[in-house]
């Protein structure tokens, strides 16, 4: 679980906090939004398969921060011991974790719940303290992070700088939104998940393996984590517990946005990611995730739907 | 009576004689330190057992009464056991609000876990990063060893101390399962709906089990820091604490008296066989707690508890 906050390694020239200046150059705090966005883009994409496996089973999973840890992990080793560069991994980390996922569910989380909602959030809770000091016990708790020769190329837009990887990030982060909503909608894969979403009764009724399917939709969520991974690790480092910080943020998108809705996560991610810098901006690194958290619990106290869910 | 309470009197009795049967340091630590974790987990087991309300976020109440107890002895010079005592009734306080905004809004099931988990990380950031608490440096309670100031020379005091609160409370779970109160509870984890139709106020009942499962997880912080002496945010608010309280119940029999307590001490017994085994890397005592937890629900989901009651069954079969 969390001890720091999620925080890119600030990009060239990204805003400062300072406490004596209480008003900022407009510039400034535009380019604090364009950094939040591209954070927003990644978290996006942890939101995704956050809102995508609760849309379908109904169930919050709580080793979601574990697989980004391990997938984290997984880059670290491609690039360290295989020389493999992420983006290139990108690929066959996304397969691998799909598998994984798939794997775990169809195995593992679906004989061992029995069917009960309260018996997954339990088991999912289990997986996550298993991988997460897996990952303590092979690496240990010392701060990885990977050296790529174009980590600190930037964009120059006249009045900031903004962090190629990160700018790639985000191009990326988008793109695989897109392909997931073009998946759910447009292959019969798609349907048979959104058909389970629905009411899984009818869907088993009308010939859809709905075991298969929860699988299926978990190995997705699973892939999500894996490319936002591959998307981090160029900017960001990895420790054991590095994943659960990026996944109590995507809890927050995911409530924000309504369970289940995948324009909720997209919109809600990109909205927090603003909030974050500029809090960061305002009130100073410490208390820039108090934001995130106050969002939070006064999102699920006062509108547990969301933005866009329709049902709590 | 007896029928109900003679194994928890007779278990109570045989705690309390330990300390005249072993001395060593190293394992009264053990048996405080297993107490400790076992309130920690009756606590959880009230709300999340007897009322089926799962919270991961227990810590809020940990913390809240490690803190309260440490806090009012070091910054106000309130007397030790008086900070004790208020240490459990601010964190009843806390739980109550928690309770309120969350069941007032009739957050359940992934929700209701969502928001605990989030309430305990606001008050861990809060904790590390504001003065008052010692911030991130945490939080020393003066060394006086006097009994008056709830220290003692004997860690056999101690133990006798804890085997007193976890009796306590072991013996009022079994009164509150056999009170009007326990059947409420037990309708609202069955089908919170059905209990409502039927003139069960939910949102009371709810409010009354969450406030005394706070009080009960406070009173273990609150006897924590009075241990160790020393307290930061990551320990009082930590996800440890709360995984912690949450899994004793679980292993040990969820919603049973005697659960929490066998669950809370079977962990520990078993975490330091795995420490000997492992040797020294870090986390593996953990990743074991992982799998057991997956195991339990997938074939024991009745706990160690279902367990021997099973094999107690059997053993009557075969004497007729």
């Amino acid at each position: 679980m969390p001890s720091t906050a999620p925080r890119m390694r600030p990009g060239p020239k990204a805003a400062s906090p300072s406490k004596k200046t209480v008003m900022f150059a407009p510039d400034i705090i535009l380019a604090a939004v364009l950094n939040g966005l591209m954070t927003g883009s990644v978290y996006a994409l942890i939101a995704l398969g956050l809102t995508l496996v609760y849309g379908v089973l109904h169930i919050i999973n709580f080793a979601h921060g574990a697989t980004l840890t391990a997938a984290m992990f997984a880059v670290y080793v491609a690039q360290t011991m295989l020389a493999i560069d992420p983006y290139v991994a990108l690929v066959p980390i996304t397969l691998l974790f799909f598998v994984l996922g798939y794997g775990v569910q169809r195995f593992v989380i679906g004989p061992a719940s029995h069917g009960e909602d309260r018996n997954i959030l339990l088991v999912t809770l289990g997986l996550s303290i298993v991988i997460e000091n897996a990952m303590l016990s092979i690496f240990r708790s010392d701060t990885r992070s990977i050296d790529v020769p174009y980590a600190f190329e930037s964009i120059d837009l006249g009045f900031t700088f903004l962090a190629l990887p990160r700018v790639a990030a985000f191009g990326v982060a988008l793109l695989v939104a897109l392909l997931l909503g073009l998946l759910l909608t447009t292959t019969d894969t798609g349907r048979a998940i959104r058909a389970v979403a629905k009411e899984k009764t009818g869907a088993a009724l009308a010939g859809i393996d709905v075991a298969h399917i929860y699988a299926v939709t978990f190995g997705l969520g699973a892939a999500c984590v894996a490319i936002a991974a591959c998307l981090l690790m160029p900017t960001f480092y990895v420790t054991p517990r590095a994943g659960n910080a990026f996944v109590l943020v995507a809890f927050t998108i995911v409530v924000l946005g309504g369970m289940g809705s995948i324009p909720g996560a997209l919109l809600g991610a990109l909205f927090i990611g603003v909030v974050e810098s500029l809090c960061g901006l305002f009130f100073g690194e410490s208390l820039g995730q108090i934001g995130i958290f106050l969002i939070f619990i006064l999102v699920l106290l006062v509108k547990p739907t969301g933005l866009f869910g329709a049902r709590a | 009576m007896i029928r109900a309470y003679g194994p928890a009197l007779a278990l109570i009795g045989l705690a309390a004689l330990v300390p005249f049967a072993v001395s060593a340091n190293t394992v009264l630590n053990f048996i405080v330190f297993a107490l400790i974790i076992a309130l920690a987990a009756q606590g959880w087991n009230l709300l999340g057992g007897l009322a089926g309300q799962f919270s991961f976020g227990h810590a809020a109440f940990f913390g809240t009464g490690a803190y309260a107890a440490a806090l009012l002895q070091t910054r106000y010079g309130v007397n030790a056991w008086v900070a004790f005592a208020l240490g459990i009734v601010l964190a009843a306080a806390i739980g109550w609000v928690i309770g309120f905004l969350s069941f007032r809004s009739g957050l359940r099931g992934s929700y209701f876990a969502l928001v605990t988990l989030a309430f305990a990380e606001v008050l861990r950031i809060l904790a590390n990063a504001s003065a008052f608490t010692g911030g991130a440096a945490g939080t020393l309670v003066k060394l006086d060893v006097r009994p008056e100031n709830f220290q003692f020379v004997s860690r056999a005091a101690f133990v006798w101390i804890a085997v007193a609160l976890v009796g306590a409370v072991l013996l009022m779970t079994i009164a509150i399962m056999r009170a009007r109160f326990g059947a409420w509870l037990t309708a609202v984890r069955e089908n919170e709906d059905a209990a409502r139709a039927l003139g069960v106020d939910t949102l009371a009942v709810k409010l009354k089990a969450i406030t005394l499962s706070a009080a009960i997880t406070g009173a273990a912080g609150a006897l924590y820091v009075q241990y160790f002496l020393y307290l930061d945010a990551g320990i009082a608010y930590g996800p440890w604490i709360s995984i912690e309280a949450l899994i004793a119940p679980i292993i040990g029999g969820i919603g049973t008296a005697f659960g929490p307590v066998l669950g809370a001490v079977a962990l520990h017994v078993f975490g330091e066989a795995a420490k000997l085994v492992a040797g020294g890397v870090p986390g593996i005592d953990l990743v074991l707690y992982g799998l057991l937890l997956v195991a339990t629900i997938a074939f024991a989901p009745d706990g160690l508890m279902g367990l021997l009651m099973r094999l107690g069954r059997r053993k009557t079969k075969e004497a007729r």
